[in-house]
């Protein structure tokens, strides 16, 4: 699954943000860590905000943080302020007839299978379960 | 993380143990509050296959709280299934919908988990319907992962 840019700099900001939840962390900070142009990370950075996900902490020592709620807001509720997952449209009205159409249909039937479990995946995963899934995954 | 849990998951809230007779009224009460269907008959036949200790691989554990049974937990270990080694299989975890959130649910699979291990097993596995949100985010916190198999079906129409 390769997610758009925007996209992933959500999941930057709000990963980085909710093992923190205590800190504000500058968007220059964060665009460090991640390796990612600030401007670009500031605009998405905003349109969480607005999402009501961080907030913006302004004067010295200020930046983003976390206000959302770790342990109920998935990953498909983050990645789904930016894009559609599982956006194509697999049915081919029953009316459509002929050979293409039928090719259309029976193709459509595997990739909506495969949309199904994306979702299903991103939806059964929280911000709290994906910070403790980098803590295991930390080398020791 | 900011939030808090409503009552603090520990043992001095709650017991984990294998099923005995006496519970059997709560269980079915707690799969009705949960289902609003009561099945006697079919707790009565699960008690007797999975309730009678440890035997056979198999077990039914509840969590007693200070006001009764919190919750139960349903599993057994399988062997050579579809190929693989022997695993773990947990097939039913409930918890009483006034004792969620409290680490009742964390503290049964624990339980299970351990006595999988006793047996010498390294892997524990569940089937849930994909649009459980509820019990998969719950298995989710827990660590458990996408296992490697694709449950499949076939609509074999009428006979
Ligand atoms: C799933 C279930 C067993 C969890 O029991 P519980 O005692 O509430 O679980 P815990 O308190 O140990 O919760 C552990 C984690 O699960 C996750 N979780 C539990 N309830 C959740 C919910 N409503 N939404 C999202 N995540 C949830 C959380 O990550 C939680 O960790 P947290 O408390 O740190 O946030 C319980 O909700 C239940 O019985 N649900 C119905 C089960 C059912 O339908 N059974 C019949 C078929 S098997």
């Amino acid at each position: 699954m390769k997610l758009q840019k925007n996209t992933l700099y959500a999941l930057y900001g709000i990963l980085d943000s909710a093992s923190r939840p205590d800190e504000q962390m500058p968007t220059g900070e964060i665009a460090k860590t991640y390796g990612v142009s600030p401007h670009h990370l500031a605009k998405v950075l905003r349109a969480l905000v607005r999402a009501g996900l961080v907030e913006s902490v302004r004067g010295v020592g200020g930046g983003y943080r976390f206000t959302g709620n770790a342990r109920r807001l998935t990953l498909l509720e983050v990645i789904e302020l930016f894009e559609r997952v599982g956006a194509g449209d697999h049915g081919v009205p029953a009316r459509r007839r002929g050979r293409r159409a039928e090719v259309e249909r029976a193709l459509g039937t595997v990739f909506a299978e495969i949309d199904e479990m994306s979702r299903a995946t991103l939806r059964s995963i929280s911000i709290a379960t994906m910070l403790k899934l980098i803590e295991r995954q930390r080398p020791a | 993380m900011s939030e808090r849990r409503k009552t603090p998951p520990g043992d001095a809230g709650v017991r984990v143990r294998n099923v005995q007779a006496g519970d059997l009224e709560a269980v079915i009460a707690i799969d009705a509050e949960v289902t609003r269907l009561r099945k006697p008959d079919y707790w009565a036949e699960i008690h007797r296959r999975y309730g009678s200790g440890r035997r056979q691989q198999r077990f039914f554990l509840v969590a007693e709280a200070g006001d009764g049974i919190a919750g139960y937990v349903i599993g057994e270990v399988r062997d050579w299934e579809f190929g693989s080694p022997r695993c773990g299989w947990v097939f039913a975890i409930s918890v009483r919908p006034g004792a969620r959130l409290a680490g009742v649910g964390s503290r049964l699979l624990e339980a299970i988990c351990a006595g999988f291990r006793g047996l010498g097993v390294t892997k524990v596995r569940t089937l849930l319907a994909r649009d459980n949100h509820l019990v998969l985010s719950f298995f989710r916190s827990q660590g458990m992962m996408a296992a490697p198999f694709i449950p499949l079906e076939l609509d074999l129409g009428q006979a």
